[in-house]
C-alpha cells in the first residue's frame, strides 16, 4: 500500500504578517518557511504507520502544489522520512486549484491512503482534503484525531461536537488530520538530511482548471483600543464593566 | 433560485450555529429575495425543526431516517446535491464547523460552486457575492469574489447576530434517491456529557502556565462553574499533561471564538491568540504587566492568579445574585 501526505509550504506561523502596498501579496521579506503544522503532524503519523505495518505500507510519499522555492520545505519531508516527493509547478492560488492538481498525481500514482492536515496556517480554508476526495471520488473522514492500523485493519477517531467518533473504513480513503494524530511532529536527523539529497522530487506542469473564486485583497486586523486595566483588589469593578460597558454578562 | 442552508442536529437538538447559518441566510435573502430553505438530515422532531422558521426558513426539509445518522462525508455530499439541484438553489450556506468543513468543500467540487470558507461577516458585496473571510489563523482578513453561478459559504460560529424573522413552519419530509450504503462505518460514539462545549460555550475561561501545575485547577473550575463557561487551557498546559488536550485552544488545537474569553496565567504566545482572536471581548489576567496577552484584552488585570480568582468568583455570586 501507498500513502500520500499532501502539504503547503507555509510561513512560520510567528511571522509578523504584513502586505504589498496594493494589499494583494504577502510581503515574503524575511518570512520563513515551514510544512503546515498539521501537515508535518499527518507526515510524522504516515511514517509511524508504515513502520509499524511490517511491510504492507511500501512506501511514504508528499506532494506540493507549490513554485521551485517551495523545494527546502520539500527537502525537509524528505528529511524527515518520506520516500519520494511529488511538486506540482505552480502558484497554489487556492483550495480548489490545488485540489484539482492533486487529483491529477493521483489519478495516475494510485494511493490508498491520502492525508491531509485540516487546514493550512496560510489560507485557512480547511478546504483541500475535502475537494481533493471529491475529485477523485475517495470516501473521506474529516477532523481525525487518531489513526490505528493493525493487522490491515483502519480505526480512525473523529473530532464530533462534544465528543469522538470511531469510524472503520477500507482502503482507498482520505483522512483529514488534526492535532492528537501524533504528539510531537518528527525532527529530521542528520542521516535523514543526507538521504534528503537524492531522494527523487518529481516535478510536473498544472493541469487547466476551472475558477471559481478570485481574491481580492488582504486587510489587518485594527488594533483595537488599549487593554483597561482594573485593579487586582476590584474585581467587582471588571464585573461592573463586563455587564454595563461591555455587555458580555 | 433559492438559499439552501445545512442544519446540524447529533442529539436531536439543532445545533446554535446552524440558527445562526439560518440567520446569515435570512440576511442575503433580504437583499435578494430567494427564498430560505433550511435541509436537515437525521432524527430530530418537527417541534425542534419549527425553530429554524424563527429565524427565517421558509421551507423546512427533513431527511428523518435512521440510516442517515452516521455523517457520512461523501453521502452527504451527493445528497444536498440533489436537494440543491431539486430545490434549484444557487447559495449554500454551511457552518464553519467539523460537520461543515467536512461537506462544503466537497459539495463546492460536486457543483463547480465557489466556496467562501471560515466567512466572518454578512456579503461585503452582493453582486457579485463577495465575502470577507479569515486568513493566516486571524492576523489578517482577506475578501474574495465568488466568480462561478453556485456559491458556498461557511459562517464562523458567532459571526452573525441571532435576528429572529419568524415565518410560517412548514415541513418536507424527503427520501433520497442517493443510497445510504456508506464507506465509513461508525463503531463507537463517545460524548462527553454534563460539561459545556468549548466550541459552543458563549463564555470560556482559560488556564495556563501560570496555574503552576495540575492541582491548582479549583479556582478556575469554580469559576467556570458561576459564569456557567466552558473550560479550556493553553498549549502547554495540555502538553505538560495537567489538562486534556481536548481543553487546548490555539492555532494547533480549538479555535473558539465566545462573546467572552477569560485568560489566566497565559501569556500570549501568537498561536494561542491564534485560537481566541475571534473572541467578542477578551480579559486577561496575569501578574507579568509585560505579557503579550494584554495588548489582545480589552480588560486586564495585573495580579496573582491565585489571589485574584477568589476575589472574582465572589464578585460573580454577588452579581448573580443581584
Amino acid at each position: 500500500m501507498k500513502i500520500l501526505v499532501c502539504m503547503g509550504n507555509v510561513p512560520d506561523t510567528t511571522t509578523k504578517i504584513k502586505f504589498d502596498s496594493e494589499m494583494k501579496k504577502l510581503d515574503t521579506n524575511g518570512v520563513q518557511w515551514v510544512i503546515n503544522p498539521w501537515d508535518e503532524l499527518a507526515l510524522t503519523r504516515a511514517l509511524e504507520i508504515k513502520e509499524q505495518s511490517g511491510g504492507k505500507i511500501e512506501k511514504v510519499s508528499v506532494i506540493n502544489v507549490g513554485q521551485a522555492d517551495a523545494e527546502p520545505t520539500i527537502r525537509k519531508a524528505l528529511a524527515i522520512g518520506a520516500d519520494d516527493a511529488f511538486r506540482v509547478d505552480a502558484n497554489p492560488k487556492d483550495a480548489y486549484f490545488i485540489a484539482a492538481q492533486i487529483a491529477e498525481i493521483v489519478k495516475t500514482e494510485k494511493f490508498d491512503i491520502i492525508l491531509c492536515g485540516i487546514e493550512s496556517s496560510d489560507f485557512n480554508d480547511a478546504a483541500v482534503g475535502s475537494m481533493l476526495s471529491e475529485f477523485i471520488d475517495y470516501p473521506s473522514v474529516s477532523a481525525v484525531s487518531s489513526f490505528e492500523f493493525k493487522d490491515g485493519n483502519i480505526c480512525l477517531k473523529r473530532d464530533i461536537d462534544g465528543g469522538k467518533e470511531t469510524i472503520s473504513i477500507s482502503t482507498p480513503f482520505v483522512a483529514i488530520v488534526q492535532k492528537g494524530i501524533c504528539i510531537n511532529p518528527r525532527i529530521p536527523a542528520m542521516r535523514g538530511i543526507m538521504m534528503a539529497r537524492t531522494k527523487p522530487i518529481k516535478v510536473s506542469v498544472p493541469v487547466a482548471t476551472d475558477s471559481l473564486i478570485e481574491a481580492l485583497t488582504f486587510e489587518l486586523p485594527v488594533s483595537k483600543a488599549a487593554c483597561k486595566m482594573v485593579n487586582a483588589e476590584d474585581t467587582d469593578k471588571l464585573i461592573e464593566l463586563l455587564h454595563g460597558e461591555a455587555k458580555v454578562l | 433560485m433559492s438559499i439552501i442552508v445545512f442544519s446540524e442536529n447529533r442529539t436531536g437538538k439543532i445545533k446554535k450555529h446552524s440558527l445562526e447559518a439560518v440567520a446569515y441566510a435570512t440576511y442575503i435573502s433580504k437583499n435578494n429575495s430567494k427564498p430560505v430553505i433550511a435541509v436537515s438530515i437525521g432524527n430530530i422532531n418537527n417541534d425542534e425543526l419549527s425553530v429554524l422558521a424563527k429565524y427565517g426558513a421558509s421551507k423546512i426539509i427533513s431527511v428523518n431516517d435512521n440510516k442517515w445518522q452516521n455523517h457520512d462525508s461523501q453521502s452527504y455530499t451527493k445528497l444536498l446535491a440533489e436537494i440543491v439541484e431539486k430545490e434549484n438553489a444557487d447559495t449554500i450556506i454551511f457552518s464553519h464547523s467539523n460537520l461543515g468543513k467536512a461537506i462544503a468543500p466537497r459539495l463546492s467540487v460536486r457543483l463547480k460552486a465557489g466556496l467562501a470558507s471560515n466567512v466572518l461577516a454578512l456579503p461585503t458585496w452582493y453582486s457579485p457575492m463577495t465575502f470577507k473571510r479569515k486568513s493566516y489563523n486571524g492576523n489578517a482578513f482577506q475578501q474574495i469574489k465568488i466568480t462561478s453561478a453556485k456559491c458556498i459559504v461557511t459562517i464562523n460560529p458567532n459571526s452573525c447576530d441571532l435576528v429572529e424573522n419568524p415565518v410560517p413552519v412548514n415541513i418536507t419530509g424527503y427520501t433520497p434517491t442517493t443510497s445510504a450504503n456508506f464507506a465509513t462505518k461508525v463503531e463507537n460514539v463517545d460524548l462527553i456529557t454534563g460539561k459545556i462545549l468549548l466550541t459552543e460555550a458563549s463564555v470560556v475561561v482559560s488556564g495556563g502556565r501560570g496555574l503552576k501545575s495540575s492541582d491548582n485547577w479549583k479556582p478556575l473550575e469554580e469559576l467556570a462553574e458561576v459564569l456557567g463557561a466552558g473550560i479550556a487551557c493553553s498549549r502547554p498546559v495540555s502538553d505538560e499533561g495537567w489538562r486534556s488536550h481536548e481543553e487546548h485552544v490555539g492555532q494547533t488545537g480549538k479555535i473558539i471564538a465566545p462573546d467572552l474569553y477569560v485568560a489566566v496565567g497565559i501569556s500570549g504566545a501568537i498561536q494561542h491568540i491564534g485560537g481566541i482572536s475571534g473572541s467578542k471581548v477578551i480579559v486577561a489576567i496575569n501578574k507579568d504587566k509585560d505579557a503579550p496577552i494584554f495588548s489582545y484584552a480589552n480588560y486586564g488585570i495585573i495580579g496573582d492568579a491565585f489571589d485574584v480568582l477568589p476575589r472574582l468568583i465572589e464578585s460573580v455570586k454577588k452579581f448573580k445574585n443581584a
